[in-house]
């Protein structure tokens, strides 16, 4: 592993059930760049988040983070790990019972002994800067999903971790959020040098800010480079991707019979 | 048969592993005792485990109390003991209903929201972010849960006790007109601290574990859907209810000797 790779992914292998995830991935993801995952839905994008998080344990291989095997990591191991990394839950994930500026200062008040006006001060610049101050006494019932998401990136980036993952950050935001989310995510990467990594289906605002993008498919990786060096990728797979057609290599449908012959069945010609 | 024989062990299997991640959990939860910094999540919990469920054991010590007394007056009046409630009635709460129906509310109040509550933080992805915080839920959520409902069950059950007691004084004393005197003495002269008091209370303990460990697991282990949070919430009640029905019997039997 090399000082330019923060996380290092070799011949992961991971199943549910029957149904194989992955297939022998293998990643670098570049310290302190933005980095994409984009596949087609279902092929464990999230689930490969989980396992970097220690989260979900992979039937064989080895992901490396800051150095680290979080696969053979202890419990106690693995949340000392987890105070440098920050993930923006698809669900958002925020505490119910707990307002916007609580549920912010909630990783603040846990993992450091500041004085009450530091954590109000690190709060409301959090907050400020996904543009939520105003919402501060809210709690996570009156928000929108969008206002949500924001909340939760703003108390995944309180205490300024080396690592951010991001699943899904765009989904269901506005034009107006997106773009500042979009940005948010670039200046925290230009000015705090954090490694991002983004899962998303995106691909016009993940491009945009991405230093480089991953395609998987079928548990592998099917295309990697930088977003302009993808788009000229002479792989179907690829190309059937970042252009977002239905025709092509990646089936659209879940594995089935033809329709034909569920729906008339022995009648069927 | 084979096919019989193949699910009887799949499904026992699936029950000892069950068992076995729940003893982890309790294990892991309780190794981390709790600390300074943890008390206000305790208190929280007293409040909403403990406190909480005060009105429905205040007005269910009560009527049953009041009941018992009836009862007792109406069958020693024919021997004309009764002086005898007073001490019937005590024997009976300390023994045996105090801890008894105190677990089956506190199951049914408690019980059913620790489940409700942790299996819906697991669905709606609460526990997850915990962890990815770098916080250990089963330190931060569980352990103060089950911490609480030790501390909680015994002193709801001396409410219970002590309520239920008045409630009878107030039917055998008051309205059906028993002596005073003979209602509150046989109480003093026959109940022990150990053999009656000390032993309910050490079966209330023993439910409380029982019951919040129930509870919390269910809560951990459910399916992060609907269906499934409804699910592991009735089994928290069904569970409990016959766990400590079936382990009274057997504190009983032990504790209190020679029944031949």
């Amino acid at each position: 592993m090399t000082e330019d790779t923060y996380i290092q992914i070799r011949d992961l292998h991971f199943s549910r059930g029957q149904r194989k995830i992955f297939d022998g991935l293998s990643m670098d993801i570049p310290r302190g760049r933005i980095t994409g995952i984009m596949g087609p839905s279902g092929t464990g994008k999230t689930t490969l988040l989980r396992i970097i998080g220690g989260q979900v344990r992979p039937d064989s291989g080895q992901v490396l983070v800051a150095g680290n095997d979080v696969c053979s990591l202890s419990r106690d191991e693995l949340f000392e790990l987890r105070k440098d990394m920050g993930m923006l839950f698809q669900s958002s994930a925020l505490f119910t019972d707990l307002s916007v500026y609580e549920n912010v200062a909630f990783p603040l008040r846990v993992h450091t002994d500041l004085p009450e006006d530091t954590i109000r001060d690190l709060v409301l610049m959090k907050l400020n800067a996904v543009g939520l101050r105003g919402a501060r006494d809210l709690f996570p019932s009156e928000l929108s999903g969008g206002m949500a998401r924001r909340v939760a990136l703003a108390r995944a980036i309180a205490l300024d971790p080396d690592l951010l993952m991001y699943d899904e950050p765009f989904t269901g935001q506005d034009p107006i959020s997106m773009g500042v989310l979009v940005s948010l995510i670039k200046n925290l990467n230009l000015s705090l040098g954090t490694t991002n990594l983004v899962v998303s289906h995106d691909i016009h605002e993940t491009s945009s800010i991405a230093d480089k993008l991953y395609i998987i498919s079928d548990g592998k990786v099917i295309g990697e480079g930088a977003p302009d060096e993808l788009r000229r990728d002479a792989s179907a797979w690829v190309q059937q991707f970042m252009h977002g057609s239905p025709d092509g290599p990646v089936p659209f449908h879940y594995p089935a019979d033809e329709l034909v012959y569920d729906v008339l069945g022995d009648a069927a010609p | 048969m084979t096919e019989l024989l193949r699910a009887l062990g799949i499904s026992s299997l699936e029950r000892l592993r069950s068992l076995g991640s729940a003893t982890i959990m309790w294990l892991t939860a309780m190794a981390g005792l709790p600390r300074r910094g943890d008390l206000p999540l305790l208190i929280r919990q007293i409040y909403t485990i403990g406190v909480l469920s005060l009105v429905i054991i205040v007005l269910s010590a009560f009527s049953i109390g009041a009941v018992i007394a009836l009862q007792f007056y109406t069958q020693l009046a024919r021997f004309g003991a009764e002086d005898a409630v007073g001490l019937g009635l005590a024997l009976v709460l300390l023994r045996e209903l105090g801890p008894v129906v105190t677990a089956l509310l506190f199951a049914g109040r408690a019980g059913s929201a620790i489940t409700a509550e942790i299996g819906l933080m697991k669905s709606t992805e609460q526990l997850s972010s915990m962890e990815m915080m770098g916080v250990d839920p089963l330190h931060r959520i569980v352990a103060p849960r089950l911490w609480a409902g030790l501390l909680c069950m015994p002193l709801l059950t001396a409410i219970f006790n002590v309520v239920a007691i008045y409630g009878g004084s107030v039917v055998a004393v008051s309205w059906l007109g028993s002596d005073p005197g003979g209602f509150w003495a046989g109480m003093q002269d026959t109940v022990e601290l150990w053999e009656d008091v000390g032993k309910g209370m050490l079966k209330s303990l023993v439910f409380a574990f029982v019951v919040t460990w129930i509870a919390v697991w269910q809560g951990y282990d459910t399916e992060p859907t609907a269906e499934g949070i409804g699910l592991a919430t009735t089994r928290t009640v069904v569970m409990s209810s016959v766990m400590v029905l079936a382990i009274d019997f057997i504190l009983t039997l032990g504790m209190y000797g020679d029944f031949k």
